[in-house]
């Protein structure tokens, strides 16, 4: 599925600074019901963001205004638990285009990087400062450059590099997809198919 | 280069390299279900793209499904709609379907090895995380996205880096009462929840050499609770017993063949993995959790640590604790339990209820206690009966539901209500993983059975002990 291309995002973020956010927070399991990829957004942590009546919990994150942006800062370990993709498109569809952690699930990190939602790995005691400073100035701007590979504390100029695979960040930067690569070499795999050892 | 049991089955299926990148791997086997397909093949349709290898794919209904009157329409709208989809879906691209009431409908990673599809040295994927239980055999099995579920339907074919190895070695023999989940949440309370965060991980040593099939796949199953991408062990005349002469198990000729590839499948004897761990087997307790991920877990008898010594953040641990209801420093024993829950791809295997019966026969379900026994497939559920412990159940008022993924996920009605405790076999305590609010505390079988009869969290040896004293 196309996304939009990812370069250089700048952008105020929004703290969620908890360890082990699991995909069952991202989105329950009850609201993967349907059979389009629409709509994720609105149940994005929904049981953090709401209460069982509907009404929004004043202190989720989510709900406090002075924090907004495109960025999501999470604690480590973030994304654990379930492949379900729904949980990156829930973050997607929301408007968050980038989640900064100092640690991310395997098959989390996987999903996002599918479906253009960037995720930065960096050291903890970089994401404590940008923790502070996003506390201390919910204005506080973050740029993140993946042609560069780097996310910087605009306010202070202090900047971290971040890993990623030249392929994915091609597709990243071309808003392209896997199926793409593999559609185009289609042969060698039903040749390959043929000489299995099982 | 001596290469491990993981380099052997991920080398040689590698399609290309890519520079920079990741492996194009093929895959054997591809299981799909109701909740992470629909939106895959409305991908397909939209790029116009056929399924490559049909035969490949196999597809069964569990995540969504009820486990009561499966022979009367399903009522939750959204979920009959997504059930509809995989049958049309499965018909369209000539896919092989076990819908609901079909009988070899059951949970995905319990059916895929019951029919032989889960095959030594193959390598497997899912929409599931827990896909990883079909290591079991020997196979890398791992859960995808579902992207990837698009990829795989189109190319039969992933992109993935190649994870890093570890090796866990558990030696020695387990003691009275303890089983195959208490071996996994051990090492998972050792390791952390992301402990093994970038590794595909091999299990050795004797406790896994002594194991059924049915243990290796709880261990198996349990490895992405570890943030591992996968597990596997190594298979001997107990994988190749068990997967002889099953439905899609490779027959006569082909069998030989099979047969003398299974036997490569092991890892080199000086081979070098990334990361070693060994544990001795007999200090292993019945294990219970009490928090809100599946490394926060203890002995039975244990008290609840601190989170100093757990290496957790204040507000993590205190979140984690304050959901509970529990303190730190408390004992677990003795507390209060309302539901128990007996099924999922973790524990719904025969012998699962044969070790659920095993403790409750001649005993009697306790009062305010509501429990759930749902069978991983319908060939447990017909074990079940022919067994007699249906009969065992009935008598000490137990129910028997049908299979299904029920409250592991809870995405049907079987939802632990707020705030209510429940003691599971499934594999994730997460906050609102069994219900909004739910209270979810992991353990085997048998803690489950020690809780079904006492109404509380209670060392099942105990009540073991009873029967051996008489
Ligand atoms: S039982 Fe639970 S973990 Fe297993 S396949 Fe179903 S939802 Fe996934």
């Amino acid at each position: 599925m196309a996304y939009d291309k990812f370069t250089i995002l700048k952008s105020t973020a929004v703290p969620l600074p908890i360890e082990n956010v699991d995909t069952d927070q991202i989105i329950p399991a009850r609201f993967l019901k349907a059979t389009e990829r629409v709509g994720f957004g609105d149940n994005l942590f929904r049981d953090w963001r709401y209460n069982a009546d509907g009404s929004p919990k004043k202190d989720f994150v989510l709900n406090n205004p002075t924090y907004q942006g495109k960025i999501l800062l999470g604690g480590k370990n973030f994304g654990s638990g379930s492949s379900r993709e729904h949980a990156a498109w829930a973050i997607y569809d929301y408007g968050f285009r980038a989640v900064v952690s100092s640690f991310f699930a395997d098959i989390f990190r996987n999903n996002c990087l599918n479906i253009g939602v960037l995720p930065v790995q960096i050291s903890e005691a970089f994401l404590d400062k940008i923790f502070t400073a996003v506390h201390q100035n919910p204005d506080a701007e973050i740029e993140i450059n993946l042609p560069e590979q780097s996310i910087t504390l605009l306010a202070t100029g202090e900047k971290e590099s971040f890993d990623i695979s030249s392929y994915k960040k091609d597709n990243m930067m071309n808003g392209f997809d896997d199926i793409d690569y593999l559609q185009n070499m289609k042969t060698i795999i039903q040749e390959f198919a043929t000489q299995l050892p099982i | 280069m001596s290469k491990t049991l993981f380099d052997k089955v991920w080398d040689s299926h590698v399609v290309k390299k890519i520079d920079g990148g990741p492996d194009v791997l093929f895959i054997d086997r591809h299981l799909i279900h109701e909740v992470t397909s629909p939106v895959a093949f409305l991908g397909l349709k939209s790029r116009g793209i056929k399924v490559l290898y049909p035969e490949r794919t196999f597809a069964t209904a569990d995540h969504n499904t009820p486990t009561l009157n499966q022979h009367l329409p399903v009522e939750d709208p959204l979920s009959a709609n997504q059930l509809k989809a995989l049958e049309s879906n499965s018909n369209e691209y000539g896919i092989s379907h076990w819908g609901l009431g079909h009988q070899k409908n059951g949970i995905v990673h319990v059916v895929g090895p019951e029919y032989g599809i889960t095959q030594p040295g193959a390598t497997i994927v899912c929409g599931d995380s827990h896909t990883s239980t079909h290591g079991a055999f020997g196979a890398i099995a791992f859960g995808i996205g579902t992207s990837e579920v698009e990829m795989v339907l189109a190319t039969q074919c992933i992109m993935q880096p190649k994870p890093k190895k570890m090796r866990i070695n558990v030696t020695g023999t387990l003691g009275f009462g303890v089983t195959p989940k208490d071996v996994a949440l051990f090492i998972i309370s050792q390791l952390t929840t992301s402990g093994a965060t970038g590794y595909f991980v091999e299990y050795a040593g004797e406790v896994f050499e002594q194991m059924s099939m049915e243990g290796r796949m709880t261990v198996c199953n349990l490895s992405i609770e570890m943030g591992a991408r996968g597990g596997m062990i190594a298979p001997d005349e107990t994988t190749i017993n068990y997967v002889k002469g099953r439905e899609f198990s490779p027959k006569g000729e082909a069998w030989d063949k099979a047969l003398a590839y299974y036997k490569t499948l092991k890892s080199d004897p000086d081979a070098v993995f990334d990361k070693e761990y060994t544990f001795d087997g007999s200090q292993i307790e019945p294990m219970i959790t009490y928090g809100t991920n599946p490394g926060m877990g203890m002995g039975i008898k244990k008290h609840i640590p601190s989170a100093e010594e757990l290496h957790t953040g204040a507000a993590t641990y205190e979140k984690s604790l304050n959901y509970m209801g529990f303190g730190e420093g408390e004992e677990m024993l003795g507390k209060k339990v309302d539901y128990v829950f007996v099924g999922s791809c973790t524990n719904g295997r025969i012998e699962d209820f044969r070790a659920f019966a095993s403790l409750v026969k001649g005993r009697k379900k306790a009062e305010g206690v509501t429990v759930w026994l749902v069978p991983g497939s319908h060939q447990v559920e017909a074990k079940i009966k022919e067994e007699g412990l249906l009969d065992i159940f009935t008598e000490a008022g137990f129910v028997l539901r049908q299979p299904g993924c029920s409250a592991c996920l809870a995405m049907n009605d079987d939802k632990i209500p707020a705030g209510k405790y429940a003691v599971s076999t499934s594999n994730r305590n997460f906050e609102g993983r069994q219900g909004p609010g739910a209270r979810t505390m992991l353990a085997s079988p048998l803690v489950a059975a020690a809780a079904a009869v006492t109404g509380k969290v209670t060392d099942p040896r105990e009540l073991m002990m009873e029967e051996l004293v008489g």
